[in-house]
């Protein structure tokens, strides 16, 4: 076991090693959401938005970071897996005797590490910046909103990655439902009263609970430090509300496990152009065959 | 004892048999070569016996293990070296053999390894920036890490160039001398010559014929052929047996004989006694490559 806790580690760093040399994903990751927060800032001003009761950086920081994790996760995991996978770089490795949970180990690991920078950075850029508060009696419930959310959205990653046929749909493909969720899930708009579809589809989706129990943490007006089910939202009219994370946790945990189970299940090591290739002889032949 | 032992092994794909029935032993320490035409079901063998593939039908034991269901303990006795090029672009020579080196319990130098496959100059270059034939040795280089006491090596040596061919040759000699047992796919005949203990002759998915490279088809026992160049000798000189044998546009006399050694004789002493030297004289047994091009001849893209 002590072994096979070395391998993950050295996994992680042999992830990490390829991340930081692509570019793109690294800019993506940690560049990218940090635009959104000096644009957001320049546009709207750094004044306290009424109806939220904190700053305009004190609210996009930490839904921000939250975006920043979910595309180091979901869409980066996703992509880099599943063109691994076409270039035979999984079927290699599932060659040798390193077990298969150790190899997705070490890419979850780095994901979620990737994720942990870019939630640092776009938080002490805030900081250092943009005046934005640190409230230390939730800091713990922050940092368990941060790694099962970035555990959920990993997960998610993989099971896209299972499903799709080819590192090229990846980023489209993660795209198109990481972006449209975004929009209902406060995180480039607080959305004020809006209409009750919109409202409970935001509520469907993982994300948005992953920003309200990551963000609320950063909402010095908020009492209690998380540890309860559910919360008060902050009231313009009081004042203040309530900080819990338990129901978030709950809604992202049952997308989580449900993901990793269908993740293990349906997950291929071979590139799909033979299995495709196979499958399409196997039906014009009318033959049932494995593969 | 056998290192691997396949009986009526058979993967189908819809209604193609990709391999059909096949029945091999290669016993341990042995180097065996499998031949055979694009399609004929090589690969297909050879992922079956790695575990990368599921078998349809058929029995396979590989160092006392069933691949599909061996995991770990099977592959940490193996070494593979698939026909496709697989490795991580962005990650240098050295860094790729010492992330599978840990990978493996006892796992060879990795000093050792990068200057057996000639990579020394290399080894603190990205991948992506080796010629093919480089990022072939690499694969080779992965393949031996993790001494491996059964190494299946599919078509290793495609795109070597000759030197770096002969190099992987020694390589493999090498692992012979360790003990270590080695199925290996090649389209190159002279491959199969130099390496091969024992040679399989695949198609369409069915072994064709098997034996050593010297022996297989019946190589040793057939006809040998006589040839040389008519030069300036009249035609009509010619002795007897060899007047058939002339080819009239490229002056060549071709003669099929079962002893050529008497021949010769008569040959030579009909040569001297008119003071002809005969040009290009030769005496050949069907090649490799001769016996491998007729036990595949009609199943061409099998
Ligand atoms: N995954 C697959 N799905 C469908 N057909 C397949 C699959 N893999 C191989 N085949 C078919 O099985 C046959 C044997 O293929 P295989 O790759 O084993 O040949 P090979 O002898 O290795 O050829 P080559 O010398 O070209 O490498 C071919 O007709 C091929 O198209
Ligand atoms: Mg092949």
């Amino acid at each position: 076991m002590g072994r096979d806790l070395r391998l993950v580690y050295q996994q992680i760093k042999y992830q990490n090693k390829i991340f930081w040399r692509t570019p793109v994903a690294a800019f993506f990751t940690l560049i990218f959401p940090l635009m959104f927060l000096v644009l957001f800032a320049a546009l709207f001003g750094n004044d306290e938005i009424e109806a939220l009761g904190v700053t305009t950086a004190q609210f996009y920081a930490p839904a921000l970071a939250v975006f920043g994790a979910a595309s180091a996760t979901y869409t980066n995991l996703c992509t880099a897996t599943s063109i691994a996978r076409d270039e035979g770089i999984l079927k290699r490795v599932r060659g040798t005797p390193l077990p298969p949970w150790i190899y997705i180990a070490g890419r979850v690991g780095s994901a979620i590490w990737m994720a942990t920078l870019a939630v640092t950075l776009m938080m002490s850029v805030g900081i250092a910046f943009y005046g934005v508060e640190i409230v230390g009696r939730t800091f713990v419930a922050a940092v368990v909103s941060f790694l099962v959310g970035a555990a959920v959205f990993a997960a998610l990653g993989l099971f896209v990655a299972s499903l799709i046929p080819n590192g090229d749909t990846a980023p489209a493909v993660t795209n198109a439902t990481l972006l449209p969720i975004a929009f209902v899930s406060d995180v480039f708009i607080p959305v004020e009263d809006p209409p009750v579809w919109l409202e409970t589809l935001g509520n469907i989706f993982p994300l948005k609970h992953f920003v309200a129990a990551f963000g609320d943490a950063f909402h010095p007006a908020l009492t209690g430090s998380g540890w309860s089910w559910s919360g008060v939202e902050f009231s313009e009219l009081t004042g203040t509300g309530e900080y819990a994370i338990g129901l978030h946790i709950a809604v992202m945990a049952v997308w989580g496990v449900a993901a990793a189970f269908l993740a293990t299940r349906y997950f291929k090591w071979e590139p799909q152009a033979d299995r495709r290739a196979g499958r399409r002889r196997r039906k014009t032949q009318a033959q049932t065959s494995d593969s | 004892m056998a290192a691997i032992t396949v009986r009526g092994l058979a993967k189908h794909y819809g209604e193609l048999r990709a391999v059909d029935g096949i029945d091999l032993t290669v016993e341990e320490g042995e180097v065996f070569a499998l031949l055979g035409p694009n399609g004929a079901g090589k690969t297909t063998s050879v992922e079956i016996m790695e575990g990368h593939r599921i078998r349809t039908r058929g029995q396979v034991d590989v160092l006392g293990f069933d691949p599909a269901t061996g995991g770990r303990p099977y592959r940490e006795r193996i070494g593979i070296v698939l026909q496709q090029t697989a490795l991580e672009r962005e990650l240098k020579v050295e860094e790729a053999i010492h992330t599978y080196a840990a990978i493996y319990p006892r796992s060879r130098d990795v000093d050792e390894v990068i200057g057996i496959v000639g990579l020394e100059e290399k080894r603190t270059v990205r991948i992506k920036t080796l010629s093919g034939g480089q990022q072939r040795r690499l694969e080779l280089a992965l393949g031996i890490i993790g001494d491996p006491d059964l190494i299946f090596l599919d078509e290793p040596t495609t795109g070597f160039d000759p030197s770096a061919r002969r190099q992987a040759w020694g390589l493999i000699d090498n692992l012979r001398s360790l003990g270590k047992t080695i199925l290996l796919t090649t389209h190159y005949m002279d491959e199969a010559q130099h390496l091969a203990d024992r040679v399989a002759v695949i198609a369409r998915g069915r072994i064709v014929e098997e034996g050593t490279p010297h022996s297989i088809g019946g190589r040793h026992e057939g006809e040998a052929t006589v040839r040389f160049s008519l030069g300036n000798t009249d035609p009509e000189e010619l002795p007897e047996m060899a007047r058939a044998g002339l080819d009239p546009t490229t002056e060549v006399i071709t003669i099929l004989t079962h002893t050529p050694t008497a021949l010769l004789r008569t040959l030579t002493a009909w040569a001297i006694d008119r003071g002809i030297e005969l040009d290009h004289l030769r005496v050949e047994r069907p090649s490799l490559e001769d016996v491998y091009l007729r036990l595949t001849k009609d199943s061409e893209d099998g």
